[in-house]
């Protein structure tokens, strides 16, 4: 188990890499079909998680970046879902070759997945140490006493103040911020490598936002757990992510070190999205955000899905050969050393 | 050099044609998860009508229910379609005879041509299927939006009466006030129909108007200044009468099986009238040796009842968008 | 203090004046009675003067969109006033009312419930003036939204299809013709941008600075996003559970945060250039936000709050200026900087 690890505090620039990841994705590709149409959601992402890693997987509704993830944690409702391509390796093993049965074996106590929603997450007919204390029967074989003491003490340990008194209430008697915790405190009951957070703070103020991230830095801290945080909050990810993909129209067009990819972007739309975000320092500029709007996903532009609003965009002569935006579709490749980007002319804003 | 290429971006820049084909296939940004709901065919409310439209055509309970009652639909309204005998030309001799050669239906009691006769019945059976059903969306909707509306008082006052009649059932609700009435036709039949058959119609609209009163775009034309009247019939009510239709589309299946019962009853309507209800009514006598004579009304009856249903389930299907595959 | 407000001389457009709104909390079915009160805003006072921005800061329960359907006269108050240039509101004819509202319009957060699904885009943008028929020709009507759409980035032949035709973005653009088309003076901004993508939120925020400048309007700008507050801003009002805490020209509250609330909010903000990451203190709140049906005793904010003391809870502080050049509602108010990347 990597909770007896020792790891260290996680720190801005990724573990040494002669540490293997805990999970791989590779050339996932996910579509959805029905009768009418076939949609690419994701189109063969990869990513890696290592044990007590955080990487941010970033981008704008219908970037696929939700997909993914539900692919990773095996809840993509299938069909209209289909996982067309690619592996998904939980310690080298690849999840999508084993059977349901075995993939649950692994999943259960390997991945856990906190939602954004916690209200509908969380069943409203059971109390709270009801359905914390389940994991612990159904896979730990626990008995019901020690179920309960085991939620109160999970429960304690996500900052629920009052646990002992508060077990037996419903989802609904608790707050929003509450409910997170809850959630937060199912999925870490069984300890596990990788905890996938879609959008965890979302639907929350500001200062139970802050504190929900906290939870989850402090609770990676001891745990030594990699964790998938899924947003589209660039100050989040700033602020606790290690590594970041940049996902749009279902493909990473960038990946790289928190640091460097949101201090020094090496494609148009991570650059164009930084440049879309007011600043609480800065005041009354004019913002310069991405034009357009994100694409169809039933109608991704050629060539490059970006490049209809890409400012750097070039076609026809003005292109380079081979690299002309509306026909060659970039492939994510390594601009600077450690670091991706899909974007033919990548070095120009490396440059910049 | 990219100026052209914004317009196309900014899309939608397909053809006004070839939108329409496509307008209900486009994923718009709302959430990632539309992705998914999208491809599973989740469809905004809007444009619900051309959507569904194009859903049912598809649909072939749909068109088999649409089919049957097309059919009945011109049996109704021109009946010699179908036969040239005339229904009230009748000759005792062959009183009680089965189907045979020219006489498919065989004869009925009174020996009248039976095929002619059930032939005759859908026309009252589908006026008081519609008549009632009109009756009671008039009711129902004008109900309905003024308890959702206003909510308060008048809504505890108006759900109450809904309840008080809610207490009596519809059939014996009918044969009460049919069993006072001085003359039972076509009218009088709807009549009672409506009068204890309302309640389900109103509550639908209660619901779905204060589920829709709630919406922004409510709130902008009240902001506007809109006056009430125009919030009503421009905004909630358009919006909140997709179930309300589905319901009335299978109600007028159910209205014609009552509307036979309290016939067959002896409450509902009397000769000399054409109706199935008066049909099995007498048949039910001669069920022994004339068996044709409750199966032909009978059958004609579960047909066109089975229309509605089928067409009201496909609808429903086609305007619910969870249900969408 | 940074540079005064161009507007200070004019008198302000619209003012807040003590407003409450309460909502009973009732049981029973046929005879309802009142058990509690949900005190939704408590006592709210603020102005808004010709051409500026007002930002209306706030968590969710903390009152604000119910401010917002007050001034639009969706709701009507408890006590207080709403005068529109000197008039109240409340008071208003029926007649007066309409032309009120010709004044003062709003734009709504989600783009996908403020849009009537059943009426084109024309009919949306144009029913105001179908309410209104004084206020365009009848004949000019479909040049002026075609006029409308263009000017809010949108095409003009759209005017002939339906909102599910479009993404949030330009649902949200459409929403802001519909407040444009009687020209009023006066745009009641309830988180228009914070249910759409970083990308188009920029977007909106633009169109929505230019269009200000251009027809010369104020907005009352609520939202939950601090950041977004401050870019658009020239005054800003904090909200906690129904009551101001904190109200002051822009850069006064970022930089000199005087309530506990206002500070503890600021520095919850995530920062998303590096460079700035940790250079902000960081303040965690304990505990939630308190039931709006039962606020604490004295200051709102004091079960929250680490500076509380005895005084707190006995006597409710004043929204008056304490020596940091703007009012706070604090027994201990005092300025702090939580945002050093600043100036």
């Amino acid at each position: 188990m990597t909770s007896s690890l020792p790891t260290p505090a996680p720190s801005r620039t990724a573990p040494a890499p002669a540490e293997p990841p805990v999970l791989e994705v590779d050339d996932l590709a996910v579509e959805f079909r029905s009768r009418r149409r076939t949609v690419s959601a994701v189109n063969g992402i990869s990513y890696s998680v290592r044990a007590g890693e955080t990487l941010a997987v970033v981008g704008e509704s219908g970037s696929g970046k939700s997909v993914g993830a539900q692919a990773v944690m095996g809840i993509l409702d299938v069909p209209p879902a289909r996982i067309t391509s690619g592996q998904i390796r939980f310690r080298g093993d690849d999840l999508l070759t084993m059977s349901r049965k075995e993939q649950r074996a692994v999943r259960g106590p390997g991945i856990a997945m906190v939602f954004q929603d916690a209200l509908s997450a969380l069943n409203p007919v059971f109390t709270v140490g009801h359905q914390i204390g389940e994991l612990f029967r159904v896979h730990r074989g626990a008995s019901r006493g020690e179920a309960r003491e085991k939620a109160i003490e999970l429960m304690e340990r996500v900052g629920i103040p009052a646990a002992r008194q508060r077990v037996d209430a419903y989802p609904h008697q608790f707050s929003g911020g509450m409910r997170q915790r809850v959630m937060i405190a199912m999925a870490i009951a069984l300890d596990p490598d990788i905890l996938i957070a879609d959008e965890p703070t979302t639907a929350l103020d500001v200062t139970v936002q802050a504190q929900i991230m906290d939870l989850l830095s402090e609770l990676q801290r001891e745990t030594g757990m990699g964790m998938i945080l899924i947003t589209h909050d660039l100050g989040v990810v700033n602020e606790v992510a290690d590594r970041v993909a940049v996902m749009y129209a279902g493909s990473i067009v960038e990946n790289g070190t928190v640091d460097e990819v949101l201090a020094e972007p090496l494609h148009p739309y991570t650059q164009g999205l930084m440049a879309s975000m007011p600043s609480l320092e800065s005041h009354g500029d004019r913002l310069n955000p991405v034009t357009g709007t994100p694409p169809d996903l039933s109608a991704v532009p050629s060539g490059c899905a970006f490049h209809p609003r890409c400012p750097m965009a070039r076609f026809g002569r003005a292109a380079a050969p081979g690299k002309d935006c509306a026909r060659n579709v970039p492939v994510l490749r390594e601009v600077v050393p450690g670091r991706t980007a899909a974007c033919h002319y990548s070095e120009e804003l490396e440059h910049e | 050099m990219n100026e052209p290429r914004t317009e196309t971006l900014d899309e939608p820049t397909r053809g006004e044609g070839e939108h329409r084909e496509s307008f209900s296939d486009r994923v718009d940004d709302r959430a990632e998860e539309l992705a998914s709901a999208a491809a599973a065919g989740d469809i905004e409310q809007a444009g619900l009508w051309r959507d569904a439209w194009r859903q049912l055509r598809r649909n072939p309970f749909f068109i088999v229910g649409a089919v049957l009652f097309l059919v009945f639909a011109v049996m109704a309204v021109a009946p010699q379609v179908f036969t040239s005998v005339d229904p009230r030309d009748c000759s005792l001799a062959r009183s009680g005879d089965g189907p045979q050669p020219g006489a498919p239906f065989g004869y009925d009691i009174q020996g009248c041509d039976y095929y002619a006769n059930v032939v005759h019945g859908a026309r009252i059976s589908l006026a008081i299927g519609f008549l009632a059903v009109l009756g009671t969306l008039v009711i129902g909707v004008v109900v309905g939006a003024l308890a959702g509306y206003y909510g308060g008082w008048i809504d505890s006052l108006l759900a109450r009466v809904t309840d008080i009649f809610y207490g009596l059932p519809l059939i014996l609700g009918a044969i009460i006030l049919l069993s006072v009435l001085p003359e039972r036709g076509v009218l009088e039949v709807s009549l009672a129909l409506i009068a204890f058959g309302w309640m389900t119609a109103m509550r639908l609209v209660r619901s779905n108007v204060i589920g829709v009163k709630q919406a922004d775009y409510v709130q902008a034309a009240r902001a506007l200044g809109a006056r009430t009247g125009r919030i009503i019939t421009k905004h909630i009510l358009p919006n909140a009468m997709a179930p309300v239709l589905v319901y009335s589309t299978i109600a007028v299946g159910t209205i014609i099986a009552s509307e036979a019962t309290l016939t067959f009853l002896g409450v509902g309507l009397q000769l000399p009238e054409i109706s199935w209800g008066l049909q099995i009514n007498a048949a039910q006598n001669r069920l022994r040796d004339a068996p044709h004579l409750i199966l032909f009304p009978s059958f004609f009856l579960s047909l066109t009842v089975l229309a509605f249903i089928l067409m009201g389930d496909a609808l429903r299907d086609a305007l619910d968008p969870k249900l969408r595959r | 203090m940074s540079d005064p407000q161009p507007t200070t001389t004019d008198a302000p457009l619209l003012e807040l004046r003590d407003l409450t709104k309460h909502f009973p909390l009732t049981q029973g079915i046929v005879f309802r009675k009142t058990v509690g009160q949900v005190r939704a805003v408590d006592g709210v006072s603020m102005t808004l003067n010709p051409g500026e921005t007002l930002g209306l800061v706030g968590e969710s329960g903390s009152g604000k969109s119910t401010v917002a359907k007050l001034v639009m006269g969706l709701e009507r108050p408890t006590a207080g006033q709403i005068l529109y240039k000197g008039r109240d509101i409340t008071a208003m004819s029926a007649r007066e009312l309409r032309d009120y509202r010709r004044n003062v319009q709003i734009i709504f957060q989600d783009p996908y419930s403020s849009l009537n699904p059943r009426m084109t885009v024309g009919d949306i943008v144009a029913e105001a003036w179908d309410v209104h028929p004084n206020s365009v020709a009848r004949k000019d009507r479909g040049a002026q939204v075609r006029e409308l759409l263009e000017r809010v980035g949108l095409r003009a032949d759209y005017a002939n299809r339906y909102p599910h035709q479009f993404s949030g973005g330009q649902r949200q653009r459409i929403g802001i013709a519909r407040a444009l088309a009687l020209r009023p003076e006066v745009i009641i901004c309830d988180e228009p941008v914070s249910a759409l993508d970083v990308s188009v939120q920029a977007q909106v925020i633009n169109l929505l600075q230019d269009l200000q400048d251009e027809f010369g309007l104020s907005f009352l700008f609520i939202a939950h996003d601090l950041s977004v507050v401050r870019h658009l801003s020239d005054r800003v009002a904090v909200m906690y559970l129904g009551g101001v805490v904190e109200t002051g020209d822009r850069d006064a509250i970022y930089e000199q945060a005087a309530h506990p609330y206002t500070q503890a909010l600021l520095s919850a903000v995530p920062i998303h250039e590096p460079a700035l990451r940790g250079s902000r203190e960081r303040i965690m709140l304990s505990g939630d936000l308190p039931s709006p049906a039962d606020p604490p005793s004295g200051c709102r904010f004091r079960t929250r709050c680490w500076k509380a003391q005895d005084v707190c809870a006995e006597e409710v502080p004043e929204l008056v200026d304490r020596g940091q050049g703007h009012p706070s509602a604090c027994h201990f108010a005092e300025s702090r900087d939580l945002v050093p990347g600043s100036a």
